[in-house]
């Protein structure tokens, strides 16, 4: 089957802007070479600890942001320089849901005016079955239809996510990426809304890019997962393989620093040293490499890490660093 | 039962608000063991922060007050000493550490300003006496470099790293009992494990006594030795931690703990959840509040249920329908 959203190597820098005259000293390099893809009715899981750029590559792929460079494809056309104009059509089909529903409702609207919006901005709608339509998406997730004349403030914080989700499938949407979308709830709401956003991917053939940091959330959701590091994927696979033979130190670290709710389990952790290093410095070589001061890490310095299929669909970056030495042996052919 | 070193006793906390007084504490009941980590878990608004703010009594004034209760600390009750009084205790005999380590910390202040005055405060030292144990703290809680870092402002660290100067600040005097408010929630799963592998290590070192207070069931798991799960106000089931997980009694905490998704799990399945949500703080019902929450009618919403010991160690609210004849069969077998 071929992919709904294909991404190929793509880069999302920032200028640095620094001395006197405030020129560009340097970038973030805040997306770093990703490609992946996303096929139809499929949700893709992307992990990594806070500054990995996960967030930058989902609004760059609904085009939020300007790619630096690399190609994104959406059914099949490029879609990576359209213009506002040209992209409008195709924001109908990406829809995105934000983490924090309180910042990203307008607090002055009513429900309903915000879930009219879209129909008013991609017009062709009557009133009348604008309104039909509202009532019908607040069903839909889960929302009493007298909920449409109340305001963001007087709903909680998994009703606004709610909101946030009816609005995202207002114009029946192909590809929704949802940046964070339980992170800020309760667990007990936590687990209202992602049993929300399965139901409806069954019924609307949707296709997902899940992003979140909670390993756990992500598993339960995906089908299958990317780990970001620095701005680059170093491990994909699916969901099963990728939490029962994690290839990557870097994902078997993350894993193992998830705390189980079982008090009987005792787990062997991996407990790494410092944080992440800065996207505008990033280390010559192997980013994980460089973090965990392995003694191979002058071999990798100014050299490409490509991703390489090591099993059937199991993806994972060529570091001897990072690898067990068999599987180094086995990729880096 | 090992001895305590703080006890709370019926506990009952209250704010002003518009439609009068609402009890967000209300009638609460743990001991912390000496040595030991009493996990306090609870969604938002369930009062885990309040009983927290209430022991050190920084409740925010003038609309938050204690109404009733005791809480016994080396054999005073804090809720009546001066407020003199408890400035001493506060920082010196009970340590606090905050969930946001930017908002813990001023932003103007170089951090080892920040820590001397905990030893200016309590200890008497002279500053530079005080600079100095400064610099011993950050090497305590593995800073690298504290001589340099001694004399950075908190934006310089990252995430982390502030955590470790919160955790300094509470530690700085060696108190008796330290009271941790969601220490991890702000930071990386790698992050976390390092920060909870650190607070468990100087917990043994010195001797400390812990409250965690915490949403996440999985950092309770691994570091707590006993449990209070709060629900609205009060606390619906206590036990020590192993027990708790293995034979939850209430219908609240088998829900929660039904509902987070597991590494285990298989994966897009429907979660199991618990309907509706929390009401508001004035809404709250004199009798069970989880048949509240369950849209319940009749007797159990009229009358607070009683607290009882279901097995040795394992306490639980005995509502008839929540702590229901199939659970108390579950206790004997």
């Amino acid at each position: 089957m071929s992919d709904l959203l294909k991404v190929e190597d793509l880069k999302v820098h920032f200028p640095v802007h620094g001395g006197v005259l405030m020129r560009q000293t340097g970038a973030v390099r805040a997306v770093d070479g990703v490609s992946l893809g996303i096929r139809q009715g499929e949700t893709l899981g992307l992990v990594g600890e806070s500054g990995c750029g996960k967030s930058t590559l989902g609004k760059a792929i609904v085009r939020l942001l300007k790619p630096t460079a690399g190609r994104i494809e959406f059914e099949g056309v490029d879609v990576t320089h359209l213009g506002t104009a040209a992209m409008r059509p195709l924001r109908r089909d990406m829809q995105m849901v934000f983490q924090d529903p309180v910042e990203s409702l307008n607090a002055r609207h009513s429900v309903r005016e915000i879930l009219e919006e879209p129909y008013i901005i991609h017009g062709g709608i009557s009133r009348a079955e604008r309104r039909r339509r509202v009532d019908e998406i607040l069903d839909r997730v889960g929302l009493q239809a007298a909920s449409a004349d109340r305001y963001p403030f007087e709903f909680s914080g998994g009703q606004r996510q709610r909101i946030g989700i009816a609005r995202a499938l207002a114009l029946n949407p192909k590809l929704i990426i949802c940046d964070e979308p339980v992170s800020a709830l309760d667990v007990s709401v936590q687990s209202q809304v992602l049993n929300l956003l399965l139901e409806l991917q069954r019924e609307m053939d949707l296709s997902y890019l899940f992003i979140a940091h909670d390993l756990a959330v992500v598993k339960h959701i995906s089908d299958r997962v990317a780990v970001m590091y620095l701005g680059k994927i170093v491990e994909m696979a699916d969901s099963e393989t990728i939490y029962r033979e994690p290839k990557h130190a870097y994902t078997k670290a993350l894993l193992s620093a998830i705390p189980h709710p079982d008090p009987a389990m005792k787990v062997e952790r991996v407990l790494l040293e410092g944080d992440v290093p800065s996207p505008i410095d990033p280390p010559k070589g192997s980013a994980f490499g460089h973090r965990i001061d392995h003694p191979r890490y002058e071999e990798t310095i100014g050299r490409e890490l490509p991703l390489v299929e090591i099993d059937p669909g199991h993806w994972v970056a060529a570091d001897p660093c990072c690898l067990e030495p068999a599987d180094y042996q086995r990729v880096a052919g | 039962m090992s001895e305590a070193i703080l006890e709370v006793r019926d506990l009952i906390t209250a704010f002003d608000t518009e439609g009068g007084l609402a009890r967000a504490v209300d009638h609460v009941n743990f001991t912390v063991p000496k040595g030991g980590t009493l996990g306090i878990v609870g969604e938002s608004g369930c009062g885990k922060s309040v009983t927290a703010m209430s022991i050190i009594r920084l409740l925010p004034q003038p609309a938050g007050r204690i109404l009733q209760g005791e809480v016994m600390f080396k054999g005073r009750d804090l809720t009546r000493i001066s407020p003199k009084e408890m400035r001493t205790v506060r920082g010196g005999e009970i340590g606090v550490i905050f969930q946001e380590p930017m908002t813990a910390l001023n932003p103007v202040h170089r951090i080892g300003r920040q820590l001397s005055e905990c030893f200016l405060l309590h200890k008497k030292m002279s500053k530079k006496e005080a600079w100095e144990a400064s610099i011993e703290m950050l090497k305590l809680v593995r800073i690298p470099a504290p001589e340099m870092r001694v004399g950075d402002y908190p934006h310089q660290l990252s995430g982390g790293m502030r955590q470790r100067v919160v955790i300094a600040m509470a530690l700085a005097c060696r108190p008796d009992l330290v009271i941790a408010d969601e220490p991890t929630t702000a930071l990386d799963v790698t992050v976390q494990a390092q920060i909870l592998d650190l607070m468990k290590r100087l917990q043994s070192e010195f001797g400390m006594s812990m409250i965690l207070i915490t949403h996440d069931l999985g950092v309770i798991a691994e570091s707590c030795d006993e449990v209070v799960v709060m629900y609205a106000g009060r606390v619906v089931e206590k036990a020590p931690v192993k027990e708790l997980f293995a034979n939850p009694l209430h219908a609240y905490t088998k829900g929660l703990l039904a509902s987070i998704p597991r590494i285990e799990t298989e994966p897009k399945t429907v979660l199991p959840v618990i309907p509706g949500m929390v009401a508001g703080l004035r809404d709250f019902v004199p009798g069970c509040r989880f048949c509240q929450r369950m849209e319940r009618r009749g007797p159990t919403l009229r009358e607070r249920p009683d607290f009882i010991e279901a097995s040795p160690g394992h306490w639980v609210e005995s509502c008839p329908i929540c702590y229901g004849e199939t659970s108390r069969k579950e206790v004997r077998s």
